[in-house]
């Protein structure tokens, strides 16, 4: 039988705000356990919370990146629940009035066609403390401990919608996360890194026989925070719901937990155990009245997202565009670029080699392109420099390791290390009369109109030099020497 | 006269004088406590001997010619609901009884900073919820003017101190009346201002939407001068308000000629106690010959108010009670108990008291999936429906007049057994914290020796209206007398 798929994303974002949600200590990860708290963020009796003006400002920019309709008046809502990391017994988040709802994010779907998926809304809410458990799990621990540096620290939660264009593969899903996760880092609220838990997701999955119109009753699959996992839950879901289905059985609406070891999904809670959380706002807040100044001052600030960082850079750049896509992956990378770009005139070898031979540099000494070592100014110089021929680019290819290992300038290096290119015409014809003496086959293919062997010829005189003989000059020469014709590259 | 049972004006006349030192008044109040403590059981805490060092510095404040507050070397009693760093605060419940906060609440700040010296931490009704401060884990407070009967609550202890001498003037707080009750009762002033008016950071939440933080003297001009020092925007509390910071004391003796003062029918109806309507009505002909000038006035919406106050005030007190789980502070079950859930489920039947927990899950009924429509959202309706009825009443009016309490100070034990009469003691009280509006009680005599409330209401942050008008009537009767 087909299957018509539906998956749909609670996705919380980390914000990285200088203090928390609702009290002024520091969001610091690295911070030993309750050394970043205070009477607000451990719920201490009589202790009220005030709002972080900046976590809301983030949030209305996660909003207009992802096309919501921002709400002018909005206000904050007590979730109780009852659990150990949770110090108040309620976590203030928002039910009625969030900041952000109605948006989408568009992707490009299985059929390769754009497809718009639809948001509901956006939320901000404090995140609880972390548990340490003594064994396992809270149930089989002797007894766990509570690390309240994390309490009240600002999420996000973006809510996919369930009717509005849900996703309809788990490929489709993953790029939804892909491309999620690296908007919420182009409009720089967060670092998304998952294995610190700043990108959380709580993905539903139904499915229905093609064509029908009925929506089949959902899995949750609750806090994942690995885009692998997310997908093996997800097959294991579309398998597990497809066989209840075939051997006539109903697929029951419940909350399940992923087995990251066994590959499956067991149940958590059942939907009439999925408990009361007895929404009702906030008596400690007042209503967020967000002013037409303040949003404006929001809008201004957007920068440029990934879609329109594609087509600016292979626009007004002139790049190929598979390079623009590697290039716009990550703002940092294509903000180097664009800084490059700017003493630069070759763009297109300027992409080049910073998608081929620097990324291999970084790769393989396991540094992101903030710990580069290399000034753009001196990369960008680097590539005038072979783009004029004033070194050939395997040269360039040794110096650009040289600064990377050492960050110095190109110039300092050719100079230090007597790369300077050999521009004495009677040298580079002496050498290349040896090279045609030492090959008498290569030279009657060349005459016979085979031209295939001048590149071996030029690669034999770059070879003499140690790469110091200019390319283009050597070819040149062969050509004048073998064809008496100019040169046809 | 004792000094402990001198107002805190007059003390502070004689304290500039340096007739007086705070050391003399403040050992005349323990003297005060030490005669009658046991008896009346106005404290859960008292602070002996750093009140005594908190007054000598005070006095020498007074001898280095120091600019001082005008609270400096005056005793004061703070409601065991407001924190005190390092003393403990246990809000009349077992849950707490041996909480030790880490922070003082900004209200106490504030009186601290004024150089006023804290006597102790005062009784009342678990978490503030009674009317009668005979909730308390720490046993009932009784009234001074009779010990057979109870000194109104939540706030029993601040009023029965101030009454009996065991302070001069206290801090309270007010959720549905809990300043005016006990006030009226033990027949002295008390003040809840508007909400927003005091900082509620360091107040232990029952209902945070009508939590207000107010204070409690001998007189209204008592009243004026901590009000004074309480009040004030703080950052730290997000529902205070940005409203100008007035001296209370400034208008208290502009008289009331001309005043236009509202009687609201729907507060002298069936249920009240005609004693009490009868020496409300006597006040209130005091205040017509005095020159003002009396309006009758209608607030048809009244009749859900108690309903209302309720929903809402144990809605937010079943949200705001769950953090006490015997895990960071407070009181666990000592039980030998294996697994979490079955802990906190222990602690918390060993730790909350009965009216507590009653209010506790009718709250949680209140806000349940399927009722909070009907229960929660529409009690919200009726609060601005009520707030609606105020607002237009006051585009008549300067102030409005009624009774503090429909009945006179009852016997200890004589509404225990029935929560829903001890609820109906809040009805003309709780209208005020449902809107946030300004309202005071002043006495206006007594009745078989039990002392009779006269509620002061007032339009939003005009207090001094309220005091005003209180003072006024204070002076009269006093000139009467
Ligand atoms: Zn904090």
């Amino acid at each position: 039988m087909d299957y018509d798929i539906i998956i749909c994303f609670e996705t919380h974002v980390e914000l990285k705000t200088e203090t928390k949600l609702f009290c002024d200590c520091p969001v610091k990860y690295e911070a030993p356990p309750n050394s970043q708290i205070c009477p607000v963020c451990t719920g201490q009796p009589g202790a009220l919370p005030v709002l972080n003006k900046k976590a809301v400002e983030y949030a209305i920019r996660a909003g207009l990146a992802l096309n919501c309709t921002i709400n002018r008046e909005s206000r904050f809502a007590r979730k109780n629940y009852f659990y150990p990391d949770l110090p108040k017994g309620y976590q203030i988040s928002q039910f009625e009035k969030p900041f952000c709802e109605d948006g989408y994010l568009e992707i490009t779907g299985d059929d390769g066609k754009p497809y718009v998926v639809g948001i509901k809304r956006i939320h901000l809410e404090e995140d609880a403390g972390k548990l340490v458990h003594s064994s396992g799990s809270l149930e089989a621990s002797e007894y766990s401990l509570v690390d309240y540096n994390r309490s009240s620290v600002p999420l996000l939660e973006i809510v996919a919608d369930h009717e509005r264009n849900p996703l309809r593969s788990v490929k489709e899903a993953r790029i939804y996360l892909d491309k999620l996760k690296q908007i919420m880092k182009y409009i720089e609220i967060s670092d998304c890194m998952l294995e610190k838990g700043q990108f959380r997701c709580d993905v539903n999955i139904s499915i229905r026989p093609k064509g029908s119109k009925n929506l089949g009753n959902r899995a949750e699959i609750k806090n994942m925070a690995s885009f692998k996992f997310i997908t093996e839950a997800l097959e294991y879901e579309i398998k597990r719901q497809s066989e209840l289905i075939e051997s006539g059985r109903r697929v029951s609406q419940e909350t399940r937990l992923f087995d990251e070891e066994k590959k499956i999904t067991r149940p958590m809670r059942s939907k009439e155990d999925a408990p009361d959380y007895r929404y009702f706002p906030d008596p400690d807040l007042i209503e967020v009245e967000i002013d037409r100044e303040f949003l404006q001052g929001i809008e201004d600030s957007v920068p440029e997202l990934p879609d329109q960082k594609l087509d600016h850079l292979i626009k007004n750049f002139g790049i190929p565009r598979h390079d623009a896509i590697i290039l716009m992956k990550e703002k940092k990378i294509s903000d180097f670029f664009e800084k490059c770009a700017l003493h630069c005139n070759d763009r297109r070898k300027l992409s080049h080699w910073i998608t081929k031979d620097l990324f291999k540099l970084l790769n393989d000494s396991s540094l992101t392109i903030d710990e580069c070592p290399i000034r753009p100014k001196d990369f960008s110089q680097l590539i005038n420099l072979a783009d004029r021929g004033d070194i050939t680019d395997s040269i360039g290819r040794t110096v650009l390791y040289e600064m990377f290992r050492t960050g110095k300038n190109p110039e300092t290096i050719i100079e230090a290390k007597g790369l300077k290119p050999i521009q004495d015409v009677d040298l580079l014809d002496k050498i290349l009369d040896e090279v045609i003496g030492e090959n008498p086959d290569a030279v009657s293919n060349i005459k016979q109109g085979i031209t295939k062997p001048i590149d071996f010829l030029v690669g034999q005189v770059m070879k003499k030099t140690r790469g110091k003989a200019p390319a283009k000059k050597v070819r040149e020469l062969v050509h004048k020497k073998l064809l008496k014709g100019p040169t046809q590259s | 006269m004792e000094l402990c049972d001198r107002s805190a004006c007059d003390l502070v006349g004689m304290l500039k004088k340096r007739e007086i030192s705070s050391r003399e008044i403040t050992e005349s109040v323990f003297k005060r406590i030490d005669e009658k403590e046991d008896t009346i059981n106005a404290y859960i805490t008292t602070t002996r001997e750093t009140a005594l060092k908190q007054a000598d510095l005070a006095d020498k404040k007074f001898r280095n010619g120091k600019r001082t507050s005008l609270l400096n070397g005056i005793p004061i009693a703070i409601k065991d609901i407001l924190c005190t760093q390092g003393i403990r605060t246990t809000c009349g419940s077992n849950i707490l009884t041996n909480f030790i906060p880490t922070y003082t609440a900004t209200a106490v700040k504030k009186v601290l900073q004024a150089g006023a010296v804290l006597i102790g931490k005062t009784n009342m009704d678990e978490f503030a919820m009674g009317s009668s401060t005979e909730n308390s884990a720490f046993g009932p407070t009784r009234n001074p003017v009779n010990i057979e009967h109870v000194p109104g609550g939540s706030s029993g202890g601040s009023a029965a101190a101030v009454s009996g001498g065991e302070t001069i003037l206290a801090i309270g707080t007010d959720t549905g009346g809990s300043i005016r009750l006990p006030s009226a009762y033990c027949g002295v002033a008390g003040i809840k201002p508007t909400y927003g008016r005091v900082s509620r950071y360091g107040l232990i939440a029952y209902a945070s939407s009508l939590d207000q933080i107010g204070a409690l003297g001998r007189t209204t001009e008592d009243c004026a001068m901590l009000l004074n020092v309480i009040c004030g925007h703080d950052s730290l509390d997000s529902t205070s308000a940005q409203v100008k910071k007035p001296d209370f004391r400034r208008f208290l003796n502009k008289g009331i000629k001309g005043l236009k003062v509202g009687l609201p029918r729907e507060y002298f109806v069936e249920g009240i106690d005609t004693r009490v309507e009868d020496q409300i009505m006597k006040a209130v002909k005091v205040l017509g010959k005095n020159g003002a000038d009396i309006v009758d006035i209608s607030l048809p919406h009244t009749k859900y108010a108690i309903s209302a106050y309720y929903l809402i005030a144990t809605a937010e007190a079943s949200s705001n009670l769950a953090r006490y789980d015997g895990v960071k502070y407070g009181f666990r079950s000592n039980q030998d108990i294996p697994d979490s859930v079955r802990m906190y489920e222990e602690t918390r039947s060993e730790g909350f008291g009965k009216e507590v927990k009653r209010r506790i899950m009718l709250g949680t009924y209140a806000l349940s999936a399927g009722y909070y429509d009907a229960y929660y959202l529409k009690a919200q309706k009726a609060r601005a429906l009520i707030k609606d009825d105020f607002d237009k009443a006051f585009e008549k009016v300067d102030c409005m007049i009624t009774p503090v309490s429909p009945c006179l100070p009852f016997k200890l034990g004589e509404k225990m057994a029935d929560p829903l009469q001890m609820y109906l003691v809040d009805i003309y009280t709780v209208s005020l914290n449902l809107t946030g509006l300004p309202g005071m009680s002043v006495n206006c005599g007594t009745v078989d020796g039990l002392p009779v409330g006269l509620q002061i209401i007032g339009k939003a942050f005009d207090e001094e209206m309220v005091l005003r008008v209180g003072n006024t009537y204070e002076k009269i009767v006093e000139e009467d007398v």
